[in-house]
């Protein structure tokens, strides 16, 4: 499987997208690209699977290596482990659905079009990366679009959202450039990962570096307290730039701390991982008592997807093995929940014109396709055995739980208490929006998702539900990665 | 041996039903979902009775001694080595009779309801709800594993969760099965905590590897767990504490039953299949899984069981007096006997003649069930009947109503302990339990029981007797027309009341114990005296006060002010509730976080750009637009620069 | 009196300072562009003076003042492009008018 395929589908796409000409050609052109790369995505999965079957122990497989630039020791080198696979599959659901999403964007529709095809190549390219210069490019290249995403087509105070969210994703870029800088220098001219993740950094400068990468990813994936432009960029953003926000970029931050931060350098994550998780285990509880009491649908995702990200967090800075593969279920499970959770959000503030829980009501009765969706999602984020959330959460909470001192255990029971607190807001939504007699009697009626909605809700639910009732093949993928990265933090 | 194929169908029929119902049920199978539905419950039944008399009367039993067979083990998820979640089936004599007693109430319910929601626009989707939470409940039965039974505790408190919230339109449904939800959540919270203790300390997930290393006097496990302490109790009481705290939740013990009365807003059928019947005995069910742990490990714990248990039978049954809605009567009539079978574990102790209160409470459990689910579905024929919950809508049914009126009372003297109904014999025994091993719980519970014949014969001369049924009453004129609702919902009250009347004669010891030997229970007529006799004081006041209208209970409870005011209002415990989370949870900590958000950390991000840009605003000043200004810059900065680098470098 | 290197270059120093007192004081752009034309000639002025004096065998100051007195007739087209600009669009070439660019 030659990974150029994978950025070769997106750019290609993106290419045609521009040189169509109507709305519905563009439509239908990211459409089939977007379905072509999940089809590529699915062979990336099994080819991946078949090398591990034939006993390939590589740590990464499939590796591209072109020089870039000679001088600068820079080089296109492109590499997959199971964490990559299971985001690249992420990312490639969370894109269907949100060019399914937004089939009815009749302003600028090649514009947006290109900008969310773009994101997306940032994305993939992102993940399959093994050189920090690429991966910094690409990860330049996911934040950009989403600056006009916001700006363009966005909602409410969209210019304060847009600029919040670009200065503090950029803030972290910098942060993130610094400390690449200092791995580059140390390393002798080095950007390869693998060739850095041999290499024995003294533990002083490891705790000089860590916290540039760490912070500048932890900006990305809403790391208290830098966790502010998550609520107004996804408040702002249509509905598919919130679904690519949370369900894409908020789990390039994740991948990043993991991959660059803790992997690259395990003495500076053993040395920081306690802030990080109190600094998480705080995000998880505050994010949902925040939730509690949010009005507005949007808000109310963005703030409970801070406190599940910190769940994520937390688990990455538990450090084993256990924790860190819950820490990347979850990123996947949050991944394709949350998008889920904005598009249905955007299908009902289409129809009522709201997104305000106390001005719905009863929505039951009129969209039933619809609201069996936001059950569902909801269930899932509450964590519900079947649906994703739950063997993720699950794994997060076993992996935690066997760090045994008192600190670990507090922080594991304030993340499990976040459990209840996050029943509650989902009840309060469900309950006040789906349920309930109909308030407005211009409710009455509504029509129930479209060919399209239902399909971009059915991509997803078939990864949330995929992953809830079989849930070893997702932690299988990933299982050995996260060994390889805890056997360094332990040093072996 | 066991035929996995069969036991394995026994869950998944339900579930078969749930998915095909619930994805075409309001397209194509619209019409035919009851009866889909009822079959595929029928199926499961009769597969759960082969099970059963398979399991106890031909393989099951091994030289006196009833095994614990695992025909099914699947490995679901592995977190780490020994660490993981199996999905299997558990046959034992517990879960066995657990199997029917899920199934037979679940048929009944299934049958019921043909009569009982005929006419509902969306009966398919109540009827795949019902497979939902019939597949639930029996996957938690039959689980092999600690965190499978997690699983589907989880799932039962979601099919409970919309099954109450079934009629979705009315805003008190929608409040209760939120409530629900939320406070068997809070108590799951405990729970898996408890898991992950007990997990800690016994290196596994799996019950039967788990039961072993945390009893057996000289494993490792069991020394570290138990010389491993926080705030002077040792890991293993904590989890088993936390564990039954989710049991309690969902057994609706206090404190933690508000919830249960306010269930009662889901459909009649429905509260006696989950909130008599089946759901709220899994905290019982739980406890008794793990009895070996709680008896030998924390048998601290096992005493708490047992005080939680009469508190709540005791305070239950005084609210219950109180109550005039039939169904919230009902609903804490249930938590007051399931605080009976809760203190008979707390009195039982592992193995032998010791562990009766084990049985006893497993016997409760079971005739429980059975007259429970009767009440229920009589109260819903009532209900069907008057279109009312409230017991001064009825009044002198027992002509209207005579199949009725006649299962209601059987299930009456059931369960206020008059013998031969079940509920004597079981009663019995928990008495006879709680005698031996803690007098104080004995009194309580001799009380509680005469308590109990007093408010279920309230309930049934307020219903049946009292006031006489007035020809002019148009509303009863109009539903008379259906009578009592057709032989689909006749026929489960006939089977039940014919099982109340006889389930007590089951030898019950001789299928279940708490170490799976036989164990004969005992009977003795002298003892028997007094609970009889309680029972029959307490029917002959209701008879007093209640078979014809009169003036006395108004008397007396004007006599009792304060205190029938409080119980009336249930103790004050939902008022307290709703101060917790609305003074503190939501203004204190809910609202101080959101302004936390909003003025502190969102104000601090703010901030940096309003600095940048205060700052930029103060330096643009420099940017005038003079070119004469900006030639004394530049020359100024010129003739510095000139001086730094002549007198400064050198 | 021979006039000797001081001399020159005390004009020289003289001129650009009459020229920097011209270009801050003056508010009349052509005014302006003609102290220009001082500072630039005093630099001329230097130039030639130090080539004669300080290194008389070459001719590179030389080629330096020639540079500049052409790209001083550049710069001062330009610039009085740009004023004949400025007096089109503010009737004026005062240099106060002309403030529009800024921050």
């Amino acid at each position: 499987m030659n990974l150029l395929l994978l950025l070769g589908i997106p750019l290609l796409t993106g290419l045609l997208v521009l040189l169509v000409s109507t709305k519905v050609q563009v439509r239908w052109v990211s459409f089939v690209g977007a379905t072509a790369q999940l089809i590529a995505s699915f062979l990336l999965f099994f080819a991946f699977r078949t090398e591990i079957a034939d006993q390939n122990t590589a740590q990464f497989l499939f590796e591209v290596d072109y020089t870039l630039i000679e001088s600068f020791n820079i080089h296109f080198h492109l590499g997959v482990d199971g964490i990559s696979v299971a985001m690249i599959l992420l990312t490639s659901f969370v894109v269907v659905a949100g060019i399914l999403v937004s089939w009815n964007i009749e302003k600028m529709t090649k514009e947006f079009y290109f900008l969310l095809i773009l994101l997306s190549l940032g994305a993939y390219g992102f993940f399959l990366s093994l050189d920090l210069f690429v991966l910094f490019f690409f990860l330049e290249m996911a934040v950009i679009p989403k600056y006009l995403l916001i700006g363009i087509w966005g909602s409410g105070k969209k210019d304060y959202s847009a600029n919040k969210l670009a200065l503090m994703l950029m803030g972290g870029s910098a942060l993130i450039l610094v400390g690449m800088l200092g791995l580059y220098f140390i390393g002798g001219h080095e950007f390869n990962i693998v060739h850095l993740s041999k290499l024995t950094i003294s533990t002083d400068y490891q705790h000089l570096i860590f916290p540039f990468l760490f912070l500048g990813f932890g900006v990305f994936t809403a790391l208290f307290p830098f966790h502010t432009w998550v609520p107004d960029g996804h408040s702002s953003a249509p509905t598919a730039g919130s679904m690519f926000l949370a369900g894409i970029s908020m789990k390039l931050g994740g991948y990043g701390c993991l991959r660059v931060a803790i992997y690259l350098l395990p003495e500076g994550a053993k040395e920081y991982a306690h802030i990080i998780i109190v600094l998480s285990s705080i995000a998880i509880l505050y994010g949902a008592f925040v939730t509690m009491m949010q009005k507005d649908l949007k808000y109310m995702n963005a703030y409970s997807s801070i406190s599940h990200v910190g769940f994520s967090l937390l688990a990455m800075a538990m450090l084993t093995q256990t924790a860190i593969t819950g820490a990347l279920m979850q990123m996947i499970s949050h991944g394709l929940m949350t998008a889920l959770f904005f598009a249905v959000i955007g299908m009902i503030y289409d129809r009522t014109h709201t997104r305000m829980v106390d001005e719905m009501g009863g929505l039951m009765k009129t969209m039933p396709f619809i609201t069996t969706v936001f059950f569902l999602v909801g269930f899932c984020s509450l964590g519900l055995p079947g649906l994703s959330g739950f063997v993720a959460e699950m794994t997060v909470f076993v992996g935690s739980w066997q760090v045994d001192d008192w600190f670990h255990r507090a922080a594991t029971i304030a993340a499990i208490m976040s459990i209840v607190v996050t029943a509650v807001y989902i009840l309060r939504a469900i309950g006040s929006t789906a349920m309930g007699p109909i308030k407005n009697p211009s409710f009455a009626t509504l029509k129930d998702a479209t060919w399209n909605e239902k399909l971009a809700a059915v991509i997803l639910l078939i990864g949330i539900i995929g992953i809830g009732i079989a849930p070893s093949w997702l932690s299988n993928l990933l299982k050995p990665a996260a060994e390889i990265i805890t056997n360094r933090i332990m040093g072996k | 041996m066991p035929n996995v194929l069969n036991i394995l169908l026994i869950p998944l029929l339900p579930f078969v039903n749930f998915l095909l119902l619930g994805l075409f049920g309001k397209t194509y199978l619209k019409k035919s979902a009851p009866i889909i539905g009822t079959v595929l419950m029928l199926a499961s039944a009769f597969l759960a009775f082969q099970t059963a008399y398979e399991y106890f009367f031909v393989y099951g039993k091994v030289g006196e001694v009833y095994q614990q067979l695992m025909p099914l083990k699947l490995t679901w998820l592995v977190f780490a080595p020994g660490m993981q979640i199996d999905m299997g089936l558990m046959i034992d004599p517990i879960s066995v009779m657990m199997l029917i007693v899920v199934t037979f109430i679940s048929l009944m319910v299934h049958l019921y309801s043909l009569g009982y929601m005929k006419g509902d626009g969306r009966i398919a989707t109540y009827y795949s709800f019902l497979g939902l939470f019939t597949f639930s409940m029996l996957g938690l039965v039959l689980a092999t594993n600690i965190f499978q039974m997690y699983i589907f505790w989880e799932l039962v408190g979601v099919s409970s969760f919309l099954l109450i919230g079934y009629y979705y339109d009315k805003p008190s449904a929608v409040a209760a099965c939120k409530k629900a939800f939320i406070v068997t959540r809070f108590a799951d919270f405990g729970f898996l905590i408890g898991i992950l203790t007990f997990a800690y300390c016994g290196g596994s997930f799996d019950i039967p590897t788990l039961i072993s290393a945390l009893t057996s006097p000289d494993s490792n496990e069991l020394k570290t767990a138990i010389g491993y302490s926080f705030v002077g109790v040792s890991a293993i009481s904590w989890g088993a504490i936390l564990i039954f705290i989710g049991g309690a939740g969902k057994s609706a013990m206090f404190p933690l039953h508000i919830w249960l009365p306010d269930a009662m807003e889901g459909p009649t059928p429905v509260s006696a299949l989950i909130h008599a019947a089946t759901m709220v005995v899994a905290g019982v069910y739980l406890v008794a899984r793990l009895f070996p742990i709680f008896s030998i490990a924390a048998p601290a714990v096992l005493e708490i069981v047992g005080w939680v248990g009469v508190i709540s039978a005791v305070i239950a049954a005084i609210i219950a007096c109180t109550q005039t809605d039939i169904k919230r009567v009902l609903a804490y009539s249930t938590m007051s006997q399931i605080g009976f079978m809760m203190f008979a574990l707390g009195v039982a102790k592992y193995g032998g003649e010791a562990g009766l209160g084990f049985t006893a409470s497993l016997f409760h459990l079971f005739t429980h069930a059975i007259f429970k689910a009767l009440l229920f579905l009589g109260a819903g024929a009532v209900i069907h009947y008057v279109h009312s919950n409230e017991m001064k809508d009825m009044g002198g049914l027992r002509k209207n109503m005579p199949i009725t009126h006649t299962c209601f009372l059987i299930a009456c003297l059931a369960i206020a302990g008059v013998p031969p109904f079940a509920g004597f014999f079981s009663k019995e025994e928990i008495l006879l339990a709680a005698f031996h091993h803690n007098r104080v719980i004995y009194y309580i519970a001799l009380f509680t029981s005469g308590l109990t014949a007093f408010y279920m014969f309230r309930l049934y001369f307020s219903i049946f007797w009292n006031r006489e049924h007035s020809a002019h009453d148009s509303a009863h004129q109009d539903h008379a027309r259906h009578g009592e609702g057709g032989w689909v919902m006749m026929l489960p009250l006939v089977l039940l009341a014919i099982g109340s009347a006889v389930a007590g004669f089951v030898p019950f010891g001789h299928f279940i114990s708490s170490d799976n030997q036989i164990l004969e229970l005992p009977f003795h007529l002298l003892f028997s005296i007094a609970p009889v006799l309680i029972g029959i004081t307490g029917i002959t006041i209701a008879l007093i006060m209640y078979k014809t209208s009169n003036d006395l209970p108004a008397k007396w409870s004007a006599q009792l002010n304060g205190m029938y005011q409080l119980a009336y209002h249930k103790f004050y415990i939902d008022e307290l509730y709703l101060l917790l989370t609305k003074k503190v949870i939501f203004n204190l900590i809910g609202n101080a976080s959101a302004w936390i958000d909003q003025h502190i950390v969102n104000a601090m991000i703010n901030a940096a750009g309003t600095i940048t840009q205060q700052f930029s605003e103060a330096i643009k000043k420099l940017q005038s637009g003079k070119v004469q200004q900006y030639g004394i810059y530049f020359f100024t900065s010129v003739i510095i620069i000139v001086v730094v680098l002549i007198y400064v470098w050198n | 009196m021979e006039p000797g290197i001081y001399h020159l270059l005390f004009i020289s120093t003289a001129l650009f300072f009459i020229g920097v007192f011209g270009f801050f004081t003056r508010r009349n752009l052509i005014t302006m562009l003609m102290s220009i034309e001082l500072i630039l000639n005093s630099v001329n002025l230097n130039f030639i003076a130090f080539n004669k004096y300080v290194w008389p065998g070459k001719m590179d100051g030389l080629f330096f003042s020639i540079f500049i007195i052409a790209i001083a007739a550049a710069e001062a087209a330009v610039a009085i492009a740009i004023i004949i600009n400025l007096y089109r669009s503010h009737q004026s070439i005062n240099v106060e008018t002309a403030e529009d660019l800024k921050f």
